[in-house]
């Protein structure tokens, strides 16, 4: 194990102290084992020789591009919000700030038909903003491609927060103290020095927000309904699958989970690993 | 020191871990007889999965049927009823099943999971439900198929969804609904928070929440009556229990209960 000299050996794993400690090691089989089993599960009992009919099933399609689309809508929006959110709640001091932080992060808690409910009660027709939207402009959003949008970024928003925040906090401010010293103001500041230093932390996180935002179900239900083409994304149809039809359930699990597994797996490392 | 005092603290959390996992398992598996005995011999929980719809009568016969027989204590599951069937497919541990449809009964039953053949309790029928008042003047089907209005349907798969569609069918009206829901609470509660104008669901349920909403009947309604059948389950965890539950259901107790929420004699 004696590295030659001048050559270093950066992409060997480090061990230090020898064997890993059993009882670190049993657990972290245990539970990985549990994260990984009810996927085996779902490939085991997946149908595979009527698969290609129940691809073709139109729902099946209308609803996987429905929840695409949404998905990426939601991440945009979550990046055009938060993003400035995360900025503010890692580069200025301000009174209440812990509280703000607090609140972000409450949909991460929140049972999302929780959210949707709140969700309702503030856009819904008879809400507190719904119902000046409806009469003003007569939009409502209830039942609407746009509400599975809202109440994906709803959802999804405080990973992308969390994950850019982290970030920011974790990179190195003399760049931006430099950049300021240097004649620039803070907004050039943040576009051409703090963007380009935390862009892999905002890449990770609009991959987690949008992966969030593909796999919502309670907040979309409760406020964006049910209806094919228009709000019923896969976890949706998936949902309902189940009530006839256990092998269409399944395979329709299994296109959200290849679709989910391919853009975390192809993302990760590459955004993740790298400051 | 430290990292063998960290291993020792580890070791002893993955024995909790463990330790509580299986305490876990040992109060779900046995359904505890109560002290003190009962008249009836029947004793323990008795788990039933009812169909949403029968959530409120169900409730009001579960505390009858305890009162009448101390020491046996019955939960239930309520969902939809093709949600239920499905679980008791995959071996959820329940005594009886009461479906809103006997569509969904005969997947249990045809999965050879019923025990002897079910029996019809009660018949429901469809009603217009309408925020209180009927603001819009709602007296029949048609009036569900004007531009602006709003209204929520079950999904298909689910028996409100079925009826429903039936009754569309009876009546030739063709209907586009904003929302199709997995069960019926889901359509009502559309209704009392004023999201949607209508929704046609049971009149049992529009009888539920009288302070919101108003139930409209429409004749069509007859030609999609929804038969409910209720059976014992082959692998009752409490067989005794299951049955005393389901006689007592279809008893003159049981059925007035039914009969006071709106649901009628089969």
């Amino acid at each position: 194990m004696t590295a030659r000299p001048g050559r270093a050996t950066p992409s060997r794993p480090r061990r230090r102290g020898g064997r890993i400690p059993v009882a670190l090691l049993v657990p972290a089989a245990i539970g990985l084992l549990y994260l990984v089993l009810p996927l085996v599960g779902l490939l085991v009992r997946t149908p595979w020789s009527t698969l290609p009919q129940r691809l073709a099933e139109p729902g099946v399609l209308t609803a996987l591009r429905l929840s695409l689309q949404t998905a990426t809508l939601a991440t945009v929006l979550c990046l055009a919000f938060g993003v400035p959110l995360a900025w503010l709640l890692a580069r200025i001091e301000f009174p209440g700030r812990r509280v703000v932080r607090a609140l972000v992060t409450v949909p991460l808690v929140l049972p999302p038909v929780v959210g949707g409910v709140a969700l309702l009660l503030v856009f819904g027709r008879r809400g507190l903003l719904g119902g000046w939207l409806d009469s003003t402009f007569g939009i409502t959003l209830p039942f609407t491609t746009t509400g599975v949008v809202l109440a994906e970024a709803f959802v999804a928003m405080p990973f992308l927060i969390i994950a850019v925040e982290g970030a920011l906090r974790g990179a190195d401010t003399r760049y931006e103290e430099a950049a300021a010293t240097l004649g620039a103001g803070r907004w050039t500041t943040f576009t051409h020095v703090t963007l380009p230093l935390v862009a892999p932390g905002i890449a990770a996180g609009a991959v987690l927000c949008w992966a969030r935002a593909l796999g919502e179900f309670g907040a979309t239900i409760t406020f964006a309904g049910n209806f094919p083409g228009r709000t019923q994304t896969m976890p949706l149809a998936v949902y309902l699958a189940l009530e006839t039809d256990l092998e269409s359930a399944i395979v329709l699990s299994l296109i959200l989970l290849t679709v989910s597994v391919a853009i975390l797996a192809s993302l990760r490392d590459r955004w993740i690993t790298s400051p | 020191m430290g990292a063998r005092r960290f291993r020792s603290a580890l070791a002893a959390l993955a024995a909790l871990v463990v330790l509580g996992l299986s305490g876990c398992g040992d109060s779900a598996d046995t359904a505890s007889p109560q002290p003190g005995g009962s008249g009836s011999g029947v004793t323990g929980t008795v788990t039933v999965f009812a169909a949403a719809s029968l959530t409120e009568s169900f409730t009001t016969i579960g505390k009858d049927f305890e009162a009448a027989n101390p020491g046996v204590k019955v939960t239930f599951s309520f969902g939809g009823s093709s949600a239920l069937a499905t679980q008791i497919n995959q071996g959820a541990p329940a005594d009886v099943f009461a479906s809103a449809a006997p569509a969904n009964m005969k997947t249990v039953t045809d999965a050879g999971n019923g025990d002897g053949s079910p029996s019809t309790f009660v018949k429901n029928q469809l009603v217009i439900a309408v925020p209180k008042g009927n603001p819009d003047g709602v007296t029949g089907l048609t009036d569900l198929t004007r531009p602006d209005a709003k209204v929520a349907l079950c999904a298909e798969q689910v028996p409100c969804g079925a009826a429903a569609k039936k009754a569309l069918t009876a009546a030739g009206v063709k209907l586009t609904p904003v929302t199709l829901e997995q069960d019926v609470k889901g359509a009502l509660s559309k209704v009392k928070l004023g999201e949607v104008d209508a929704a046609l669901v049971y009149r049992t349920d529009a009888r539920t929440s009288t302070a919101d909403v108003d139930g409209i009947e429409f004749p069509e309604s007859a030609g999609a009556i929804n038969d409910y059948p209720i059976t014992v389950l082959k692998s009752a965890p409490n067989k005794a229990g299951a049955a005393a539950f389901v006689a007592y259901v279809l008893s003159d107790t049981g059925r007035s209960v039914l009969t006071r929420a709106g649901f009628q004699a089969p």
